[in-house]
């Protein structure tokens, strides 16, 4: 399934291998495990030259992975449905407590509407499986231009933008 | 009141584009209805039993008139010439159509509001003290936390899909006007040890099917860290709490499972690492919108005014009126007015369009232009001089708003129930308007006195019943409209659940048992006892006798 990152729809450079075998899986490829799988096969999988990810089903926080982060470079975060929510708070824990700068990809189930909130939690790929995934996308990020509190993005919010706009007033009052 | 900067203006406009956006795409096929249902529940749209239902937020219930008058516009426009002010200080228009709504949300951001967050599983509208600003019990004006709170959460990243909606309420006074303890999360400004105003923080309050007074979590939390210890709740709360079973999905069964002082222990784990950081309150920030919420430059006035304790004295119906409507302000010669919008056999929170303009013309004439919806479902004009009551009064009751019943038995709160509710069991409105109807003489209700009744069509509990003194409930009985009583409830400082007093009434019978419990209280009130303490005092038993001593 193609990928929504970095504003682009791109292939996906990770092979997903499920629980019991796939030994045909170069080594050099990269690959994205179960959490179960992860700690079952923890020193063959770090042993490997390919890269590593680990994926997340919605009841596996990562405070599971913390210690393990070092090795990864991918974190899939699972939406078994648009309305668990869970991984909107464990993408943010990633990335604000974890300090994880890998990839962290939503995979699963979310909606066109959702992609902003989830961007903003420190979620950086997408999978996306039609080509007007793109458009929206694109669309969606244009929507709404404030926000209101500080997230695992970059975006300044808006008190913040009023302290800053009031030290600039003050600065230019007193010039 | 708080006005829009820019930020404010810019995301409202915003967000009515995308809205349009997402009704063109329904309209046009693009989206299913299971796919606009998340979008348009964000935006307080539902879809009831017979149309779409518009739920519009009224943050922490404050309105100018200027807002007032846009929501009878809209009720005139787009309605049928009334809406409906809830339980939770909002109104709701019951028959826009889908392709119109987003022209009315156009007009209201216009005037400075929006549909946002009124509905789904986020943090809903915030609640205060309808009194908040001119009670004489206030540490500091909640409204300033509300407003603080209104912005952070609105259109937050992580938590706009939670396990369930999420209510906040806060409160500045010593009455808890805001029942606090039946909500998610409830916060009372106290003082700290060296005299600093801060927040006890409860958590996991709530009625519905599994009604709970919650328990304290936290007895002070400094003003800075609001909101920092407000995510790390939301944050315990959206990783723990249930999403397999709808019933179970609030905050108040995770802190009933894990226990109030577990539940602490995991949310200061959580704060620890956030306290300091990003969501520390600037003192600058508070003080900025503290500066909207400034008193009013009110005029230094006797207490008492001459003139009005003449008409006091000459028109009796009047000064009925002002000693159960008008409250003490807490600035000498004014008064808080209480516009009941339960006349006589009326639907409770209902305001016609008229109604909506008239009470729009006192406040900006007579009020300090500022109004506030009650969780009661009455409208407040809360800074009138105590000089202009009667003129108020005299307009008021040209329009049937002057009913001289605040906090008597015909003051009845019900969910809008089977009338438009497609969750309801039973019919809410009508059995009120009954009750209303049956105590229709102002005389007994003055003698019976102090008494919440609270209606709700089902377990859902929208009408409160848990926490009336006497609460009615709407039961379905193999597709029987039926009733069940509980008694001895109330939702302020000593928040307490009302207990079922034995089997449920048919919609025939319900008034006729309401009348008789307030005649058995009648029978044993020693002086001026309330109910509660009637009822605390006797028990349940001689209220059993009467009620069910003929079946
Ligand atoms: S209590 Fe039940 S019937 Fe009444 S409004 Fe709520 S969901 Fe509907």
């Amino acid at each position: 399934m193609p990928l929504i990152k970095n504003d682009q729809l791109v292939d996906d450079p990770w092979y997903v291998l499920d629980d019991e075998g796939a030994a045909s899986v170069s080594d050099d490829a990269d690959i994205v495990v179960s959490y179960e799988r992860w700690t079952k096969d923890r020193e063959s999988l770090v042993s490997r030259n390919g890269r590593l990810g680990v994926k997340l089903s919605s009841d596996q926080p990562p405070s599971l992975i913390e210690d393990d982060l070092k090795h990864l470079d991918l974190v899939a975060v699972e939406f078994p449905r648009f309305t668990d929510g869970r991984g909107f708070s464990y993408a943010r824990l990633l990335r604000e407590r974890y300090g994880f700068t890998g990839e962290v990809r939503a995979v699963g189930h979310w909606f066109r509407d959702q992609m902003v909130f989830l961007q903003r939690c420190g979620i950086d790929a997408f999978e996306a499986d039609e080509d007007r995934a793109l458009v929206e996308w694109s669309e969606a990020q244009r929507e709404i231009s404030v926000v209101y509190q500080p997230a695992a993005d970059d975006r300044s919010w808006v008190s913040r933008m009023r302290s800053s706009a009031s030290r600039t007033a003050r600065y230019q009052a007193a010039e | 009141m708080y006005r829009y900067d820019e930020f404010d203006h810019t995301l409202v406009s915003e967000r009515v584009s995308q809205f349009k956006g997402q009704v063109a795409r329904r309209l046009s096929g693009d989206l299913t209805e299971e796919q606009f249902r998340p979008l348009r529940l964000m935006n307080g749209l539902y879809l009831q039993l017979h149309a779409y239902m518009l739920r519009v937020a009224i943050p922490y219930g404050t309105l100018s008139s200027t807002q007032m008058r846009m929501l009878a516009h809209i009720a005139d426009k787009y309605d049928r010439g009334y809406g409906h002010f809830t339980t939770r200080q909002n109104i709701q228009y019951n028959w826009p159509s889908l392709d119109q709504t987003p022209n009315i949300l156009d007009e209201l951001a216009s005037v400075e509001m929006h549909a946002i967050q009124t509905s789904g599983n986020c943090i809903r509208n915030v609640t205060s003290d309808q009194y908040a600003g001119v009670a004489a019990d206030e540490i500091e004006d909640p409204r300033v936390y509300c407003e603080i709170i209104r912005q952070w959460s609105t259109l937050h990243p992580e938590f706009s899909f939670l396990p369930r909606k999420f209510k906040i309420a806060v409160t500045g006074a010593s009455t808890d006007r805001a029942a606090t303890r039946v909500h998610d999360i409830g916060l009372q400004m106290v003082r700290g040890s060296e005299g600093e105003v801060g927040f006890k923080v409860i958590v996991g309050g709530g009625l519905g099917r599994t009604p709970i007074i919650g328990p304290t979590i936290r007895e002070f939390l400094p003003k800075k860290h609001l909101l920092s210890y407000l995510e790390a709740v939301l944050r315990v709360y959206n990783q723990l709490g249930r999403r397999d079973n709808i019933y179970k999905a609030r905050i108040k069964i995770l802190v009933q499972s894990a226990g109030a002082e577990e539940f602490a222990a995991q949310v200061e784990e959580e704060w620890a690492h956030i306290r300091d950081g990003y969501l520390q309150l600037p003192q600058s920030e508070i003080n900025r919108i503290r500066s909207y919420f400034a008193p009013p430059d009110y005029e230094i006035l006797p207490a008492i005014d001459a003139e009005h304790a003449l008409k006091m004295s000459e028109v009796p119906e009047f000064a009925s009126w002002v000693e159960r409507n008008a409250v003490a302000h807490r600035q000498p010669g004014y008064a808080i007015v209480n516009i009941s919008l339960k006349p006589i056999g009326g639907i409770p929170g209902d305001a016609t369009v008229a109604q909506m303009e008239i009470v729009a013309d006192l406040a900006a004439r007579y009020g300090l232009d500022e109004i506030r919806v009650t969780h009661e479902q009455n409208l407040v004009l809360p800074n009138v001089k105590q000089a202009e009551l009667f003129a108020v009064w005299q307009k008021l009751a040209q329009s049937d708003l002057a009913t001289p019943n605040l906090g008597l038995v015909s003051d009845i709160i019900a969910c809008p129930g089977l009338d438009y509710c497609n969750l309801a069991n039973a019919r809410s409105i009508p059995v009120a308007q009954n009750i209303s109807e049956r105590f229709r003489d102002l005389e007994r209700q003055h003698d019976i006195g102090d008494l919440k009744i609270k209606i709700s069509g089902c377990i859902n509990a929208c009408g409160h019943h848990h926490v009336g003194n006497i609460g009615i409930l709407g039961v379905d009985k193999k597709g029987v409209e039926f009733y069940q009583i509980t008694l001895g409830g109330r939702a302020d400082d000593g928040a307490a659940l009302g207990d079922i007093i034995g089997p449920a009434f048919s919609y025939e019978d319900v008034v006729d048992a309401v009348e008789t419990i307030i005649e058995t209280y009648l029978a044993h009130r020693e002086s001026d006892e309330l109910f509660n303490d009637t009822y605390a005092r006797i028990g349940p038993q001689p209220f059993k006798e009467k009620l069910y001593a003929a079946h």
